[in-house]
């Protein structure tokens, strides 16, 4: 079992929802991204998603879209996430999750990134514009082929037929877009949403993760009782870039991410 | 090579150009959309609306001219015009903004969204939901905007929602990002009329079937008005490409036409210069397709340059690629310079004022028809006209003092 199918393994023993956080990688800046981490894993994440800004993020909504125009100004490149979490990832001590777009990959080779990715200490990944189909022939194998897990998303959009494809595409868990819609912040969950979610984990093996829209404490108790995992972004983002100059950043991040851990059962 | 009907496969790839690079949320509705536009555009009522549309509404077919005078300057090639610019609205664009939501009519969809470079993709789409009373929200790049403000102005009246766009370089490329986070959002009641031969299968080949129009009718008139079966060089400019496939795709299976695709050299040969693919361009993938891109070396999208709106686009469509790749169209590239100097020709010896994108075909015609002779044809798509472009000439001419009428041209 993968790393991270460990971790889904152990909150299913400890009848817990994965806390599952994600960052911009590289914003504001590299340095600073290594001390949210830690803040992260100090708040309670149990998994991090860890994000390539790209130029242009189309399922991205306006907060991690100016996060990511922000670390490329910085400087970021997919090199530098690689080296980070090479640096990061045995100290953490929790898997991590690239979280991309597909063209930064192209860019790199599939089989470079991967042989790299897998170096590195990175445990699966995510590419938010490959869907199954575009990832069956060289992605999911490259990936296989190091141990690195393919984890694809579903939205309330997908069909059955649809389904089934990601579920067999993914390994590691499943990430759930809790809406149709871009990242960002709601301030009301889609009253259909638990029902959605019940209604899946019960066809799929794999562990279900929902995203997108959840950023407060009581949204991710309300999703904590229907899925495996429940990430959180934008909120973090937000959070990251009102108090860019606060030398107590990583403390905040730290004790947000533990308000939204607690009521996850941690 | 293959006709182009077999097209791309059923994966939507053009040897291994194109594709389904979208978010989960698009997929299905995505699939939707090309079973809906198999089923639709086959079938007989469909095509007879479209047609009469076509020809009542938008004023199809649009004429091919000899530029009699042109040529006799040149002194080469005749050179036929194929006037699009002639067509409702003023460019090309409108065949496949009717087409498209003729097509979301049929899917129920009451909603339409559209992206605009220069302003003509949009005021095509705005008009064509006025006409079929479906509601409409154009993204527009400031940047654009600015540059094409009188466009703007005519969506507005033909009561579309303009949606700036201030992010990235407030251009064509930023106005699509926007749009696919619109439809990604909405897309239960909404359609998405892409504008070119860009993202996800069915796009690519539904747009350029939308506009087959132009070279079947061309290849018509040719054979009409200069008793050819085809023209001896076809010239069309490419942005995403959409006027330039629909003149090609009358000409690819006749290996005696020499196809010239022209691109956006803008101001010089460094990456974010200009908005030529081809020269400066690699494999990537950007708005749902694998395809020539103008990109940094980690992947991130490169900023463009053109004088024109409608070609400062950083990818060009997936077919295009593969036309390049085997040797059947030749893709060129013509300065911001060179452009407004056919712009200005054109106007002087014919009385038509073209569009900044069409400047570029004219500008590589200009120079290819010179070293021809009488008996070649030179067929150049006019896919627009140049009235949103006076500001931007005028701004152009003061900035870049004219010496002589025709100066550099030849």
């Amino acid at each position: 079992m993968s790393a991270i199918g460990e971790v889904f393994a152990r909150c299913k023993a400890e009848k817990r929802t994965a806390f599952i956080p994600f960052l911009v990688a590289g914003h504001p800046d590299l340095e600073t991204t290594g001390k949210l981490l830690d803040a992260l894993v100090a708040g309670g994440a149990d998994l991090i998603e860890l994000g390539m800004p790209f130029s242009d993020p189309v399922a991205d909504g306006p907060v991690i879209q100016a996060a990511a125009q922000r670390a490329l100004d910085a400087g970021m490149t997919m090199s530098k996430l690689l080296e980070l979490v090479a640096t990061k990832r045995d100290a953490l001590g929790v898997p991590i999750v690239l979280f991309t777009y597909f063209n930064p990959i192209l860019a790199r080779g599939l089989e470079r990134f991967a042989e790299q990715a897998a170096a590195s200490g990175i445990d699966g990944v995510l590419c938010v514009d490959l869907p199954p189909e575009e990832g069956e022939r060289e992605w999911i194998p490259a990936l296989q082929a190091r141990g690195l897990d393919a984890i694809f998303l579903l939205a309330p959009t997908s069909t059955k037929e649809r389904i089934k494809k990601a579920s067999a595409a993914s390994s590691g868990f499943l990430y759930y877009v809790s809406r149709r819609g871009v990242t960002g912040e709601q301030s009301l969950l889609d009253p259909e949403l638990s029902k959605r979610v019940k209604r899946l984990r019960r066809k799929l093996d794999l562990p279900v993760a929902v995203g997108f829209g959840i950023s407060t404490p009581e949204q991710a108790a309300a999703v904590a009782k229907v899925a495996d995992g429940v990430v959180v972004g934008s909120a973090l983002v937000r959070t990251i870039e009102e108090n860019l100059d606060d030398p107590r950043l990583a403390e905040r991040i730290e004790i947000q991410a533990r308000e939204l851990a607690a009521p996850l059962g941690r | 090579m293959a006709k182009t009907e077999t097209l791309p496969d059923a994966a939507g790839y053009f040897g291994s150009y194109g594709g389904r690079y979208i978010p989960e949320t698009l997929m299905a509705p995505v699939e939707a959309l090309a079973r809906a536009y198999d089923k639709h555009s086959r079938r007989r009522a469909f095509k007879k609306r479209l047609a009469m549309l076509l020809r009542d509404f938008a004023g199809r077919p649009t004429p091919l001219y000899l530029a009699e005078r042109l040529s006799d300057q040149l002194g080469g090639a005749r050179i036929y015009l194929k006037r699009e610019d002639l067509l409702h609205t003023g460019a090309h664009k409108l065949n496949n903004a009717l087409g498209q939501a003729l097509l979301a009519v049929e899917m129920g969809k009451g909603r339409v969204i559209a992206e605009t470079g220069a302003g003509q993709h949009g005021v095509a789409t705005a008009t064509a939901a006025a006409l079929l009373g479906l509601d409409c929200v154009v993204y527009m790049g400031e940047e654009d905007m600015r540059r094409q403000r009188p466009n703007v102005y005519r969506m507005q009246l033909l009561g579309a929602q303009v949606e700036p766009v201030a992010t990235g370089s407030r251009t064509l490329k930023d106005a699509i990002n926007e749009a696919l986070r619109d439809w990604v959002t909405k897309v239960d009641s909404t359609h998405y009329i892409l504008g070119s031969v860009l993202g996800p299968d069915p796009f690519p080949r539904m747009v350029r079937d939308f506009h087959r129009v132009i070279g079947v009718e061309a290849k018509r008139q040719l054979k009409k008005q200069a008793k050819r079966s085809g023209p001896d060089l076809a010239v069309a400019c490419v942005g995403g490409g959409s006027n330039s496939i629909g003149l090609f795709s009358a000409f690819l299976d006749d290996a005696s036409v020499r196809l010239i695709g022209v691109e956006a050299g803008g101001r010089g040969e460094a990456l974010g210069d200009h908005a030529a693919r081809f020269a400066g361009g690699s494999l990537g993938v950007l708005h749902g397709t694998k395809t020539m891109l103008l990109q940094d070396g980690g992947g991130q999208v490169a900023p463009t340059h053109s004088i024109s709106a409608g070609l400062d686009y950083p990818a060009v469509g997936p077919e295009h690629a593969l036309l390049a790749e085997r040797g059947r169209v030749e893709y060129t590239r013509v300065s911001d310079r060179e452009a407004v100097e056919a712009f200005h020709r054109l106007c002087e010896t014919e009385g038509i004022l073209p569009a900044l994108e069409s400047s570029h075909a004219l500008a590589e015609a200009f120079k290819r028809a010179a070293r021809l002779s009488p008996k070649h044809v030179v067929l150049v798509n006019l896919s627009g006209r140049g009235d949103k472009d006076v500001e931007s000439v005028q701004g152009w001419d003061a900035a870049h003092p004219r010496v002589g009428s025709q100066e550099g041209v030849q």
